[in-house]
């Protein structure tokens, strides 16, 4: 890509009143021989030391995480986008995300290494002095200390900086006195190095500290008992007086909120590509039984209703793995473009992931809720088996739910995603008004008919697409006008908003992928990426017009309701399509291959 | 001391095998390849062993295969090894398999050529002691422990009922399996040092293959279970007679 290119590649949150070229993104049917050589080495790290112990796992064996976090270590895992300098393999965004995909599939290990390579890691990469990397960071990218991130509070969870933990200066002045509790701290039970959050003072802003865990004043609790990761371990950290070296203060003082923030916008895609990871293997389990599973003389996969609910896992993964490398290639190439006009690396990636902020949070919402729905038909196809802690839909069914929970509940994620989005279009950095202008205008006019239009492989979907963002112009643009101030105190009103943003963002990431499939592959070798698409984007016209309803009528009223209900019913209007026959032939393809074979 | 190590592209066991043209050849679109285990975590994985003990100087990898069976090659390299060599050619015919690899062999001198029992595929198991009788080397079949003391590789195989150990002089080629190493795991450093590898491709030497493969066949596809009643031994017999023909 050329510098006008780039200057002109879609922004973060643009994708609403953008279209974007499908040759422009990245499609995992792009990976290179070495990254899927590496996702190999996860394959079969996963295979061999993590797969048989699950169950030793979950009982917290004492020093069986720690050994395989440090195997992983050992074998490159901890440290794939970790600059050469740090001991790291310097990879980009991409192959990093491809390695928490593949290692996603390792339950509770999964969380333990997401945790570390991310929050618990990454604090100091990002933030750190040249000091605090060079002794951290080494240490941490083999695995010789692990990481954790220390910001929830008992009373201070998804509003993060009313956090009460304090520091004060020592009356020397050489050390911090951090006195104050954390909890749910992943990774706590054998961590050696702390990113503990906390105001000093009466600061108003959160500031971050590194801790390490010999530090005078640093106790845990038990470990909590959980209703899923059980084997991640998860506790309690209590600091009395803590004594922190002043040079181990992170970043500047009061910047701790924002490097909280900043982490968590990569935590979420990265979550994104942790539970695709699991939802690949959950498909896989699920196909395998019910190609096993015989029941009234035939295995199971042969009756309707459980080729649907394979078909399903098939096509919410597979549309959720578009967007989460769509937005990781944006990531990566904004990244790139800044580092190339001259931006120090780390702050250009930090920026990069930054501008993606709102992507970021759609897919923590969409991949959590995939994999959630994914497991949840995989226990349902797994009959009374599914409920059995004797097989693998127990454990996925509970570990799972977390998800939904942790890097900002889906609630948060969602209010963030309209949230971004509208202070976006009020700093003048996006454009809503005028394409939302333009959209009002169009309701007033008699509807295109569609004069004749050439007829291509993707002209309808296209078409489909272009309305849905006309209808979340439309619904967004009158719960602005009417709403002003008060939209944000309207929760209800968000989460529908958040919701098409989300069916669209997904919708228009498959379509661009499988587009950019036929020109790699051709059509018929990508007829059942096709199928998947037009089911796909079926389902999100009826998704995106029962929330733009929702939230109409919570706020529109007479002749203004009524008009933008036509409306919304004719930008969320697609031909009918045997939705039926396209699950089948998916279906079809996943049971002969006897596994997600995408 | 220099090792060659033969290294084979096989599909990977979970592959469903798809046959055309007649039933005369297998369909590999879609197949997913893998070093042949044996190869891999017996035979390069010793060979391994022996160079990071200091026993041997050079260990090279060998494949038979045209361009497209470079990322299997590349993914051996990734686990270790100086450099693959590919000799360009495409055959399942042991004997020139064997021959190519000896002609290449020769051109080099090495003191162990260490191979795996036999690959998964066509499971032969015969490219090793043609390579020994081409290249006028011992041949050890079978071994389950490589040990090389002086000049002499010493090798622990199974027999019937116990184990025997051999010790026979270099030049030698040894068929691996079980228990000869541990499979590894290709780690990032040996992956990001696999592309820099050198890795030859060397045109095949002029040898005729000696078998055709006139056709494929797939085994049977599984028969549901039949459930006979207890009290109707007639109809077990006749089952068993005329279905599985076992008597």
């Amino acid at each position: 890509m050329n510098a006008t290119e780039k200057a002109s590649a879609i922004k973060g949150g643009e994708f609403l009143i953008r279209d974007t070229p499908a040759e422009s993104i990245f499609i995992p049917e792009e990976w290179n021989e070495e990254q899927l050589m590496i996702a190999q080495t996860c394959t079969d790290f996963l295979a061999q030391n993590v797969v048989p112990n699950l169950n030793r796992i979950d009982e917290q064996e004492e020093g069986l995480m720690q050994h395989l976090m440090e195997e992983a270590g050992q074998l490159g895992l901890l440290s794939i986008s970790i600059p050469e300098e740090y001991g790291g393999f310097g990879k980009d965004f991409k192959t990093s995300m491809l390695v928490t995909e593949k290692l996603g599939a390792g339950n509770s290990f999964s969380v333990a290494f997401s945790a570390h390579t991310g929050i618990g890691t990454l604090p100091i990469l990002y933030y750190g002095t040249e000091e605090q990397k060079a002794k951290y960071i080494p240490k941490l990218a083999s695995g010789e200390w692990k990481g954790c991130y220390c910001l929830t509070e008992p009373g201070a969870g998804s509003d993060a900086n009313s956090g009460k933990s304090r520091a004060r200066l020592s009356e020397d002045g050489k050390h911090y006195l951090i006195t104050g509790q954390k909890m749910w701290i992943t990774n706590a039970g054998f961590a050696d190095v702390f990113t503990v959050f906390a105001k000093i003072d009466d600061d108003e802003n959160l500031s971050a500290f590194i801790v390490e865990k010999g530090f005078e004043g640093l106790s845990l609790n038990t470990e909590e008992h959980k209703m899923g990761i059980k084997g991640s371990s998860t506790r309690q950290v209590f600091f009395n007086d803590c004594k922190v070296p002043v040079e181990n203060l992170l970043s500047e003082r009061q910047n701790g909120f924002k490097i909280a923030v900043n982490i968590l916008n990569l935590g979420r895609i990265k979550l994104g590509g942790a539970t695709l990871g699991a939802g690949k293997e959950i498909i896989n389990y699920s196909v395998r039984y019910a190609n096993e599973r015989e029941q009234f003389g035939r295995p199971i996969s042969k009756y309707g209703a459980i080729r649907y609910k394979i078909a399903q896992q098939v096509i919410r993964t597979y549309a959720s793995e578009s967007a989460i490398y769509r937005a990781g290639q944006n990531m990566e190439e904004a990244t790139e473009h800044m580092i190339a006009e001259g931006m120090d690396p780390i702050k250009a990636k930090l920026k990069g992931t930054e501008q993606y902020a709102i992507e970021a949070a759609i897919i923590k919402v969409d991949a959590s809720e995939t994999l959630d729905y994914v497991v949840d038909e995989g226990v349902q196809i797994y009959g009374g088996m599914g409920y059995s802690a004797e097989a693998p839909m127990d454990r996925a069914y509970r570990d799972s739910r977390i998800n939904r929970i942790f890097e900002g509940t889906n609630e948060i994620n969602r209010m963030l995603t309209v949230d971004m989005m509208l202070k976006r279009a009020m700093k003048g950095e996006l454009n809503l008004m005028g394409p939302a202008e333009k959209v009002a205008k169009e309701l007033m006019s008699i509807p295109d008919f569609g004069a004749a239009e050439e007829e291509t492989l993707f002209s309808k979907e296209k078409k489909y697409i272009a309305n849905f963002k006309k209808a979340v112009l439309m619904v967004a643009g009158a719960a602005v006008q009417k709403l002003m101030m008060q939209l944000g105190k309207e929760q209800e009103v968000l989460m529908s908003l958040a919701d098409m943003l989300i069916e669209l963002y997904v919708a228009e990431s498959l379509q661009l992928r499988v587009e950019k499939l036929v020109s790699m592959r051709g059509e018929q070798e990508a007829a059942i990426q096709l199928d998947i698409m037009r089911v796909f984007i079926n389902d999100a016209a009826e998704k995106i017009m029962k929330s733009g309803k929702e939230a109409l009528n919570a706020f529109a009223e007479g002749d203004e309701r009524r008009m933008m209900m036509m409306g919304l019913r004719r930008y969320t209007k697609t031909e009918d399509i045997n939705t039926t026959q396209a699950r089948r032939n998916i279906a079809a393809k996943v049971i002969e291959e006897n596994k997600y074979c995408f | 001391m220099k090792i060659l190590v033969c290294i084979s592209q096989v599909p990977d066991t979970s592959t469903k095998i798809i046959l055309k043209d007649n039933d005369t050849a297998i369909n590999s679109q879609g197949t997913t390849w893998v070093i042949n285990p044996y190869d891999e975590w017996y035979a390069l994985i010793r060979a391994l062993e022996l160079k990071e003990t200091g026993v041997a100087s050079d260990v090279h990898l060998v494949t038979v295969g045209k361009a497209d069976v470079e990322p299997v090659i590349r993914k051996a390299l990734a686990l270790g090894g100086d450099e693959a060599i590919r000799i360009d050619a495409d055959s399942n015919d042991p004997f020139q398999t064997a021959s190519y690899i000896a002609d290449y062999a020769k051109s080099v001198g090495y003191d162990l050529v260490l191979v795996g029992k036999e690959s998964i595929d066509y499971n032969n198991g015969s490219v090793g002691t043609m390579l020994a009788e081409l290249l006028d080397a011992d041949y050890i079949g079978f071994a389950n422990k490589i040990q090389i003391e002086g000049s002499n590789a010493v090798v622990t195989r199974e027999i019937e009922g116990g184990e025997e150990t051999d010790s026979a002089a270099l030049p030698i080629v040894i068929s691996c399996q079980k228990g000869v190493a541990e499979a590894r795991i290709p780690n990032m450093r040996g992956i990001m040092a696999a592309r820099t590898k050198p890795l030859k491709v060397v045109a095949p030497a002029t040898i005729a293959s000696v078998t055709e493969i006139l056709s494929y066949e797939l085994p049977p596809a599984k028969a549901g279970i039949k459930l006979v009643s207890p009290d109707d031994m007639d109809a077990l017999v006749e089952l068993l007679h005329s279905e599985a023909k076992v008597i």
